[in-house]
């Protein structure tokens, strides 16, 4: 076994070992330096709620990727603003969304809400507080305080509009508020092409917002008086702007916004006032808000996009367009609006009850086109534009399959999962010891490859795209293993042919690689491309099982290829494999090599081979 | 098992030989009848499950809690008379139909309370009314899309002919599955569907692994005069039966532990409709692939001109061999002259394996 000069006619095995080594050995450090170390289960083996939505649309081109991923956006703001956290909400095929709600807590109203059409409506802002405050507020916060402390506010309520305009000429914002109290009363409305640089360009709209301010003094001066009685556990009172109609004073004094489920259970009929409580922090406080009646209806914006205007420097905007109806009522409200004192010149926009933004208007809007401006980054613009879009958007969701599994059959499901794959490697390495014997090895060493890369696979896929491994997908695993030991099988069984054919082991270790090799490739192959199409159009359980199957064979080609054959070619050199000892399962005798007589003579040339390499 | 691995070597050395291409009649009358029954049982109709039906159910589990005791309990939650039945361990299923006016919210947590366990250990699983059609036309578009894919797959890797032989085995292979589901009144969930899709990479796989060894051994068939095709055909069949006995174990092997370990841990359930419809198909893919899915393909070959030609040569030959056969006997070439009745693996396929093997000369 002198090294020769040239290549070895097998090859590096050692190479190939080495990479295998260096590639498995760096999955799992992998695994175990992010902290992945165990796949994430899917709803069915770790409990939860998992909901399927399918779309319907009367308009079949309607459903399209991106008025999936709309609406998916949306579902996800909903699902989230129920107050249900790392709720996850994708889009699975071409038409079907779905929600998963892991355990705990009751999640069922999630669930049921989940599903139901998006109410989305543009109602009058009449009064804005923060909710939750109980510190002293900082000075800023509220937007009387722009002149100082709340006390201040009677006389100051008016002033701010004009003062803060004019003090942030800079700030892209109409609204009087805006540098203090964030963006969302920094949003502007204008109606698009009519007037976009005064919502535009702050300098400009600031006398927009003064204009406005002027006809106010009266009105807001007066109503946030009573309102600003010194409260000393919660100053949100103090702080409330606008007028809260006398029948809801009391709950919206008692609302308290910063708490998600007040925040969800927040309803109203369409034609009253209602609280609604805002959908994120601004500035770290919930907003709760007074609202008057709906003026439009989110199904009557007939489009909505982000758009950056270059040309005055406003940066990302949102630009809403109106179908008949909605024109109308929105040019009438606006139109009411922009006579008003900030907040009650503002318009909300409203999801599902919960508060998405509130631009202040400028002035009437006709036309059905307007632009909400604020400093947007571009994902604000699209974020927004998506939820006044859903209205528009000709989807509607049933839902297909709600499935609710406690955890303790989750935990069931996944130990028989494991159980029975456990049992069925124990077997198939029991098979394959017995008629493979020395071979066998072989082939529990490549399961064992293969098992730990499939491992680590899922569990950096777990943590790093989201993959959840469900039950169809343990499934698929334990049917790879079938896959696996397959590919072992034909090489052994082409090694054994050609030792029956009388070849020494060496050689016949090397001439069965070609055939195997393609046999192997080829019936991977068209396992892989049924993986491949079953995922590429199934949705939910099927997709898993796809998944793990496509991605068991093509480890399954990556083992064979980089472990069997090399470790086989290791093993060809030894004695107790080269010799045919009995229990190698390589025996020629036990193979029923050709007779001596015949051997003898193909021994010539065989070892002649053998000594060329 | 040492006997078995001797089989491997007398099949393989041709010692012993099934006729599998020879006898396709009796394969295909077996086969003819079989998906007879199977398209009667089709026809019949499969026993859905509730996902392709639309409703609800709900499973709680209880010690001590009988059907009829739940029944009433459920009754008095449900006003459409729900179907109350027992799982294989032990728990209570309860299924609600579509017209139940309460949501399912109402129904599971009034029957949590009614019948005394706690929220969160009633399983509830609600299915829309279409969610089963749509399952199943996804199903069938992945059905069609992969067929046409891999026909063109295998018409481009082997033949056409292969890849007709290759489909109509498929297709054989799903009939008999779905066609056993529908007699034995199996209930089909999606997990099934799975099922079903999966038997057409496995049925395919195995059907690939005997084509490339066909393939291979009727490789340079035309320039000798020993075999037809069939017969060469059936030599490769021999060759790799070991290897597609033993593929078809290993396979069986782990869903068998799927079947009937996660039957018996969790009952009827996913893991137990995916494993069910894989063992019946797995089953029906190994005996296709031997039994149908060759001999059709030999049946192809056998049409074209060239492989007539042969067949003509070859029976020339033999006739002419027969009679001086004395003239021959004691050459080593008498190993292949068998009456065409046996067909010899000893010669193997003339030619096939000549390339780069010195031992190969005789």
């Amino acid at each position: 076994m002198a090294t020769p000069k040239s290549r070895p006619r097998d090859g590096y095995p050692g190479r190939a070992l080495a990479l295998i080594l260096v590639v498995t050995v760096g999955l799992v450090a992998l695994m175990f330096g992010t902290g992945n170390t165990k796949p994430r289960l899917g709803i069915d083996l770790a409990g939860g709620t998992s909901i399927t939505l399918t779309a319907k649309s009367t308009d079949p081109k309607a459903i399209n990727k991106s008025n999936m991923d709309i609406a998916t956006g949306i579902i996800e703001r909903r699902v989230n603003g129920m107050g249900v956290s790392e709720a996850e909400v994708q889009t699975q095929g071409d038409n079907t969304i779905i929600v998963n709600i892991p355990k705990g807590g009751d999640r069922q109203n999630a669930a049921d809400q989940v599903g139901t059409t998006a109410q989305l409506f543009f109602r009058p802002v009449l009064a804005v507080a923060p909710s939750g405050v109980t510190a002293p507020a900082p000075t800023g916060t509220p937007s009387a305080g722009a002149t100082g402390t709340p006390s201040a506010t009677p006389s100051a309520g008016a002033t701010p509009s004009a003062t803060a305009g004019a003090s942030a000429p800079g700030s892209p914002s109409a609204s009087a508020s805006a540098t203090k109290q964030g963006r969302t009363v920094g949003e502007a409305l204008a109606a698009e092409g009519t007037s976009p640089s005064p919502a535009a360009t702050g300098a400009s709209t600031a006398p927009s917002a003064a204009a406005t301010g002027s006809a106010a003094p009266a009105a807001t001066g007066a109503p946030s008086a009573p309102a600003t009685p010194p409260a000393a556990a919660d100053l949100s009172a103090a702080m409330t702007q606008g007028t809260v109609p006398p029948e809801l004073a009391a709950a919206f004094a008692a609302v308290d916004c910063s708490k998600p489920e007040v925040r969800a259970a927040q309803t109203g009929p369409e034609d009253k006032a209602v609280i609604a409580c805002s959908q994120k922090p601004e500035n770290g406080y919930y907003e709760k808000l007074a609202l008057g009646p709906v003026a439009v209806k989110g199904k009557d914006v007939s489009k909505a996009q982000p758009s950056l205007d270059t040309q005055t420097g406003a940066g990302w905007q949102v630009q809403l367009q109106f179908n008949g109806t909605g024109t109308d009522a929105f040019a009438k409200v606006t139109g009411q609006l922009a006579t008003q004192a900030p907040p009650t010149n503002q318009f909300a926009i409203v999801l599902d009850n919960q508060v998405v933004s509130h631009p202040q208007v400028n002035g009437s809007i006709p036309g059905g086109s307007a632009v909400i401006t604020g400093r947007f980054t571009q994902t604000e613009a699209q974020d927004l534009s998506n939820v006044l879009g859903y209205g528009a958007l000709p989807l509607e969701f049933a839902k297909s399959d709600i499935t609710t599994v406690s955890p303790a059959l989750g935990s069931d499901q996944l130990k028989a999962g494991l159980v029975a794959g456990l049992i069925g490697m124990v077997l198939v390495v029991a098979y394959s010891l017995i008629y493979y014997r020395g071979l066998g090895l072989v082939s529990i060493a490549g399961l064992i490859v293969s098992a730990i890369m499939t491992y680590s696979i899922m569990s950096l896929l777990g943590g790093g795209i989201g993959f959840a491994l469900n039950l169809p997908a343990v499934c698929g695993a334990i049917v790879a293993i079938g896959i696996t030991a397959d590919s072992f099988i034909v090489y052994f069984e082409r090694i054994r042919d050609e030792v029956r054919e009388g070849a020494p082991l060496r050689p016949a270790v090397q001439r069965a690689w070609p055939r195997a090799r393609r046999t192997i490739l080829v019936s991977d192959f068209v396992s892989f491309l049924c993986a491949a199409v079953l995922y590429v159009v199934s949705v939910g359980k099927v997709q898993g099982f796809a998944f793990t199957l496509g991605l068991t064979t093509a480890l399954d080609v990556v083992v064979i290829f980089l472990f069997t054959k090399p470790l086989i070619t290791l093993l060809a050199r030894r004695k107790f494999f080269l010799n045919g000892h009995p229990w190698s399962g390589l025996d020629p005798k036990r193979l029923g090599a050709r007779p001596p007589l015949r051997s003898s003579r193909r021994r010539n040339p065989s070892s002649a081979a053998v000594k060329e390499a | 098992m040492s006997r078995f691995s001797n089989l491997g070597h007398r099949l393989y050395q041709g010692e012993v030989s099934f006729d599998f291409v020879g006898r396709r009649k009796l394969w295909y009358s077996i086969s003819g009848v079989i998906v007879l029954v199977a398209a009667i049982g089709l026809a019949m109709g499969l026993h859905l499950g509730i996902e392709f039906k639309g409703g609800s159910v709900y499973t709680v589990a209880k010690p001590g809690l009988t059907v009829s005791q739940a029944q009433e309990k459920a009754d008095q939650v449900v006003s459409s008379h729900p179907l109350v039945q027992s799982t294989d361990n032990g728990k209570i299923r309860i299924q609600v139909s579509t017209e139940e006016p309460k949501s399912s919210d109402e129904v599971r947590s009034q029957l949590a309370e009614k019948i005394g366990v706690p929220l969160d250990t009633v399983e509830a699983q609600v299915i829309g009314p279409s969610w089963g059609k749509q399952i199943s036309s996804k199903a069938l578009t992945g059905l069609i899309i992969f067929m046409i894919l891999v026909t063109v797959y295998l018409a481009i890797a082997f033949e056409w002919r292969m890849a007709v032989a290759a489909l109509v085995a498929l297709i054989h292979d799903l009939l008999i599955t779905i066609g056993v589901y529908a007699l034995v009144g199996f209930e089909v969930t999606p997990g099934t569907v799975i099922g079903f899709l999966t038997i057409l990479g496995y049925s395919l796989y195995d059907t690939v692994v005997v084509f490339d060894t066909v393939k291979e051994n009727t490789k340079g068939l035309t320039k000798q005069n020993k075999l037809t095709y069939s017969e060469a055909a059936n030599a490769g069949l021999n060759q790799t039966l070991v290897r597609s006995l033993n593929t078809t174990v290993v396979a069986l092997l782990p869903v068998a532990a799927l079947l009937f370990i996660g039957g018996g841990i969790l009952g009827a359930g996913t893991l137990n409709d995916i494993s069910l419809a894989l063992f019946i198909g797995l089953a029906a893919g190994a005996y296709s692939s031997i039994c149908v899915a060759t001999p059709l393909l030999a049946q192809l070959k056998e049409e074209q001109p060239e492989m007539k030609a042969l067949r003509k040569r070859v029976l020339q030959h033999r006739a002419a061999a027969d009679k001086v056969e004395d003239a021959v006997a004691g050459d080593e070439l008498a190993d292949e002259g068998q009456p065409a009745g046996m067909v010899g693996q000893r010669g193997r396929a003339a030619g096939t394996r000549a390339k780069g093997r010195p031992s190969t000369k005789r």
